[in-house]
């Protein structure tokens, strides 16, 4: 830090301290809020501004309260921004009134500073609505990956919601868990409540299906919609020898017979069937 | 070197892998099986990894080996009580083991093998 810059911003804390009722008078009528949130904010301001290590962490701290109470009383982060850049005005008046070049030069280095500021209330503001995301994305993700059993040896999986690596891997983790533990040898991964499908859904698809497989389980994809089956068969998907039924009734009515069940069906209405040992 | 004991149950050898295979054990029973399916005329074969926890490209490609070796023989080859985790490795190293068969546990594994060899051929 140059002395010239040191003595401008010298002046700027002088006028700060000397005009400190008018500045922050002006500066609430300019923010329109109420002066003791912005008192507490201008001392801290003034006091770090005086301190010769340029320590703004006070300042940052009542900014991110100013923010967050803020926030909460339903305020966007524009307006919050607003507010602290209000300061500048205020400031530029006392400035101006002082007339010295010195204030001036001292004014442009301090409207940096408070830039930087305003903006630290948008970053507070972000963090804590990335923060409430995250926490939801997670509860999301424990939410939607019921694995129901639908018959003896028969479960199935209703995906929900568009599949991402992370969510097919809890979906899959949670399926051969399952698997392991009721012993079911058919499983139906059910995709209608799922809105798209591409490559990589579909790659992601097919390893679940390959790994349960792999553990002895025969899997079933049910609930292709129309439009679906138009768009794989349109990108070229292959799901090979993997078997895929339109609703899940089929899906499920292929897999009692495939373990031996046999479905008969008398009236439209009813629905018997028997197990058969084999 | 350990050498992986290979039981005989009818017409069945079960193989139970319950320590980690070093190579060189897996190349000896991949010999002393193919011994094994000839001196005994066995028509199935059944490899129990329940007790695997870690596994490797080598060891995917050892159950692919003696499936294609068995099946040479005219045994039939079943991988019986893989775990999720294991299970979920190898589609992520992108083996997927075709042409073994598989099954929950080694009952079902029998049971499957039976059903095979009821079924006209």
């Amino acid at each position: 830090m140059t002395a010239h810059a040191d003595a401008t911003r010298r002046r700027v804390h002088d006028l700060l301290r000397a005009e400190e009722e008018r500045i922050l008078q002006r500066w609430t009528d300019l923010a329109k809020t109420s002066a003791e949130e912005l008192r507490d904010l201008y001392r801290a301001l003034r006091l770090a501004l005086g301190d010769e290590r340029d320590d703004l962490a006070d300042v940052r701290g009542l900014l991110a309260e100013l923010s967050r109470e803020r926030a909460r009383q339903g305020h966007t982060p524009s307006d919050t921004a607003r507010v602290v850049f209000c300061l500048k005005e205020a400031v530029h008046e006392a400035v101006a009134s002082d007339g010295s070049a010195e204030a001036l030069k001292g004014f442009i280095w301090f409207s940096r500073l408070i830039d930087d500021l305003g903006l630290y209330t948008f970053e507070v503001y972000a963090t804590a609505r990335e923060k409430i995301i995250l926490d939801q994305a997670e509860q999301l993700l424990e939410l939607s990956t019921p694995v129901v059993k639908l018959w003896e040896g028969i479960v199935a999986v209703p995906l929900i919601g568009t599949l991402d690596s992370a969510r097919t891997q809890v979906v899959m983790e949670k399926l051969l868990q399952t698997l392991v533990e009721t012993g079911a040898e058919h499983a139906v991964i059910d995709i209608t409540g799922v809105p798209a499908v591409d490559t990589q859904v579909a790659q992601h698809l097919l390893k679940t299906v390959v790994a349960a497989r792999l553990m002895g389980a025969e899997c079933v994809i049910s609930g292709i919609r129309p439009q679906i089956a138009h768009t794989i068969v349109t990108l070229g998907i292959e799901f090979g020898d993997i078997i895929t039924k339109a609703s899940l009734a089929d899906a499920l009515a292929y897999a009692l017979s495939r373990s031996g069940a046999e479905i008969s069906t008398p009236r439209r209405t009813r629905i018997a069937v028997r197990t058969e040992e084999v | 070197m350990e050498r992986v004991p290979i039981l005989k149950l009818g017409d069945i050898l079960i193989i139970s892998i319950q320590v980690d295979l070093e190579d060189q054990s897996v190349l000896a029973l991949q010999e002393d099986l193919a011994d094994k399916v000839v001196s005994t005329g066995a028509r199935g074969v059944i490899i129990d990894i329940t007790a695997v926890e870690i596994v490797d490209s080598f060891i995917g490609r050892m159950l692919a080996t003696i499936a294609a070796t068995s099946r040479m023989l005219d045994a039939e080859t079943v991988v019986v009580g893989m775990r999720p985790a294991v299970a979920i490795t190898l589609v992520e190293l992108g083996l997927s083991l075709g042409g073994v068969r598989t099954a929950l546990n080694l009952e079902k594994g029998v049971a499957l093998l039976d059903h095979t060899r009821s079924a006209p051929r």
